[in-house]
């Protein structure tokens, strides 16, 4: 629908996925050079000039199966690995967490405060690192340009974007069941209390006028909830206090990252329909992603002492576990990308192609559009 | 003053949409119709008026012939003219109309979209019957489609094309208490929460605009001359269409108002929120004053949920039905 959509995805899930690997090298004791390398890596290949040129075009959301490819990507952007088990569950916590923030968003205008908290937070990790520091800064100024002006309708229809996106997902995040922000359906709180949103009034007056504008009658009624008067704008430049906590890190050690893998609320027949509905942009969008994990300039492994694994699990064996019992209907049916080699790379987009071609005639496709994409994925 | 009913399950569910539920009642077979719209399909249950008998049908929303041709639905909407009843469902590619038991698609209008997106998205949005043989459909560049339509067959035309506004159309919706002596008969609402109130014949006269406040006029309802709009801010207005006065202002809701609803009998208004809550109250109109009351009668919470579509089941108001984003059944509530 709005086709301004992609950029403020892709913000807000890097954000996520940023506080939650920061947490995870913590809680995994990795040493602090190799830590910070991983977080500049990767945070260096979201900001990428040519990726985000790329996908600040006005342009349709790409599906979950290719979103999650170019998450999966980015996180390999340096010396760490993870198995598929633990980056299916990233990817549940970060999606899990921006959905409560959409919704939780007292105004459609908030998603960029969200945003900006996002970005705030990224700046904090880079701030010693002019180069990358110049490239996030960039970023700000281009999310200022586009999308301060925009009216409230249009950051309404950029929502309900979002939440056709999120449609249907419910896993339940741990520390989201602790906060008693969600409930143990998987569905969030949605709470009829405190602050109404900046410019709205507290439900409750009715005022009734003559025709010569004068108020002649006021009267109340009783509202159902216990709200409370607006409180002060956030900031939208580039400094500022946002004041919603919506998009702020609320990972830290002592506050582990667990997700429960306990299917959706709904029956699993209507989830894996939803799931498995045929893509037909599937073409279209295989180019977009061709375009953008060209600009996604993948660093190559140095030594092999150098790599790691990180677990977002707690234990090896639970990681296993949960890799063998992920109920089909949550499978992303991604395939990984390791861009090692170009050899290894071409086989590797050719399975792509094979993957995103739902209407079965394969050869076709593999002809025309191979050629295209090993010719972007040369100039890696 | 209601209680909540048993529930009706659809296959999908709802999407988070402005006035995304639609009701159409069929006395003469004691059944009624439900649309609700989720991302690319239009779940259809018909349900009899005993509670025994539920018979579901998904539209996908595609251009005729073309296999992988697919795009979001923005709204499905019954039209109830004088001599038929269609559905009309607007997506971002174009506006397809089904006789309305969703068995066969009579007519297929698709939009200018343009080879490579721009920042303005392209969609319909808005529906509405109006008049003898009109359908009016919005559009996201603010014009107003109007088609005619035959009694019987498929030969519906574009008869003419509305400029009044500027902003991305919501919601349309015609004059609904069946008077005939009404001066205007349809009113249009869109993103910027300007209305415009129109005539229809068979050139459509605009009559008056009421300008909005830079917040998304959600929902648009007209009734004995009075314009019943909600809003982004949550406030629902009423004017008098023709002259632009505001009869009252209304602190309704503590988040977007997603969908209004008139109970043209009775007076009832419907109004429903990304808040959770639907609240029912009551419209009079004085004759002598020419005003317009407003009462706050009933409020029903549907815990942890953004309804995004209410309609009463009748045209008392004695029954209504609500859909909220992600909830895969029809909820509804029946008078005591």
């Amino acid at each position: 629908m709005s086709s301004r959509t992609l950029p403020l995805l892709f913000i807000n899930l890097g954000g996520e996925m940023l506080y939650i690997l920061d947490q995870r090298l913590r809680a995994q004791n990795i040493p602090a050079d190799k830590a910070k390398k991983v977080m500049n890596d990767i945070i260096s290949t979201m900001f990428n000039k040519k990726f985000l040129d790329e996908l600040f075009k006005p342009q349709e959301l790409y599906s979950k199966k290719a979103l999650r490819t170019v998450f999966d990507r980015l996180a390999h952007a340096s010396i760490m690995r993870l198995n598929q088990a633990s980056m299916d569950k990233l990817y549940d916590l970060m999606t899990m967490a921006f959905k409560y923030q959409v919704l939780l968003c007292p105004r459609p205008k908030d998603i960029l405060l969200v945003s900006f908290n996002h970005m705030d937070a990224i700046k904090e990790f880079v701030k010693d690192i002019p180069c990358i520091l110049t490239q996030v800064d960039e970023t700000y100024q281009q999310l200022i340009q586009i999308y301060t002006n925009l009216s409230s309708g249009e950051f309404q229809l950029i929502r309900q974007t979002l939440l056709i996106f999120f449609q249907d997902m419910h896993i339940r995040v741990s520390i989201f069941l602790k906060d008693k922000v969600q409930n143990s359906n998987g569905r969030f709180v949605l709470p009829t209390s405190g602050p109404v949103p900046y410019g709205t009034q507290v439900p409750g007056l009715i005022r009734m006028f003559n025709c010569t504008g004068k108020e002649v009658s006021r009267l109340q009624f009783s509202n159902g909830g216990n709200y409370n008067a607006a409180i002060r704008e956030g900031s939208f430049e580039i400094f500022g206090d946002r004041v919603t906590k919506l998009g702020t890190n609320m990972y830290s050690v002592s506050r582990p990252v667990e997700t429960l893998m306990s299917g959706t609320s709904t029956n699993s027949a209507q989830h894996a329909k939803v799931n498995m509905a045929p893509n037909p942009l599937a073409k279209e969008e295989l180019n977009l992603l061709a375009r953008l994990m060209g600009g996604l300039e993948v660093q190559k492994p140095g030594n092999a002492d150098n790599g790691f694994r990180v677990n977002l699990f707690a234990t090896d064996e639970e990681e296993e576990e949960a890799f063998i019992s992920r109920p089909d209907e949550l499978s992303y049916g991604v395939i990984k990308i390791q861009a090692t080699q170009d050899q290894q790379a071409s086989a590797e987009l050719a399975k792509i192609m094979g993957e995103f071609s739902e209407s079965g005639d394969q050869s076709p496709i593999v002809s025309s559009k191979g050629d295209d994409l090993l010719a972007m994925m040369d100039g890696l | 003053m209601y209680h909540k009913e048993k529930s009706i399950q659809i296959k999908n569910s709802a999407s988070a949409l402005y006035n995304n539920l639609g009701v159409l009642r069929i006395a003469p077979r004691s059944l009624t119709y439900f649309t609700v719209v989720h991302a690319n399909v239009v779940n259809m249950v018909s349900a009899s008026w005993d509670g025994l008998n539920y018979s579901h049908r998904q539209l996908q929303s595609k251009e005729p012939n073309v296999a992988t041709s697919t795009s979001l639905i923005m709204q499905a909407a019954f039209c109830a003219l004088p001599s038929r009843d269609l559905l009309v469902v607007t997506s971002q590619k174009g506006i397809q109309m089904y006789e309305s038991d969703g068995s066969t698609m009579v007519y297929w209008h698709a939009l200018d979209t343009p080879d490579t997106p721009t920042d303005q998205a392209v969609f319909a949005r808005g529906i509405s019957a109006v008049g003898k043989s009109y359908i009016c459909v919005g559009d996201s560049s603010g014009s107003i489609l109007v088609f005619d339509v035959p009694s019987k067959g498929s030969n519906i035309t574009l008869s003419d094309v509305l400029k009044g506004h500027k902003k991305s159309i919501t919601d349309i919706a015609s004059e609904c208490s069946g008077s005939q002596d009404c001066i205007a008969d349809l009113i249009s609402a869109d993103d910027g929460g300007n209305l415009c109130v129109w005539k229809s014949g068979e050139e459509f006269q605009r009559f008056n605009n009421i300008p909005g406040f830079d917040i998304s006029c959600t929902s648009v309802k007209l009734w004995k001359g009075t314009a019943v709009a909600g809003y982004g801010t949550g406030q629902i207005r009423l004017y008098e269409a023709v002259t632009g006065i505001l009869h009252a202002e209304v602190n309704a809701h503590a988040r977007w108002i997603y969908s209004l609803d008139i109970a043209p009998f009775s007076g009832l208004l419907l109004s429903a929120a990304e808040d959770s809550l639907v609240r029912v109250w009551h419209l009079s109109i004085k004759p002598e004053s020419l005003s317009v009351e407003v009462a706050h009668l009933h409020n029903e919470c549907v815990t942890d949920t953004q309804i995004c579509g209410a309609k009463f089941c009748d045209g008392d108001g004695h029954a209504f039905a609500v859909t909220g984003y992600d909830l895969s059944e029809i909820i509804r509530y029946t008078q005591s």
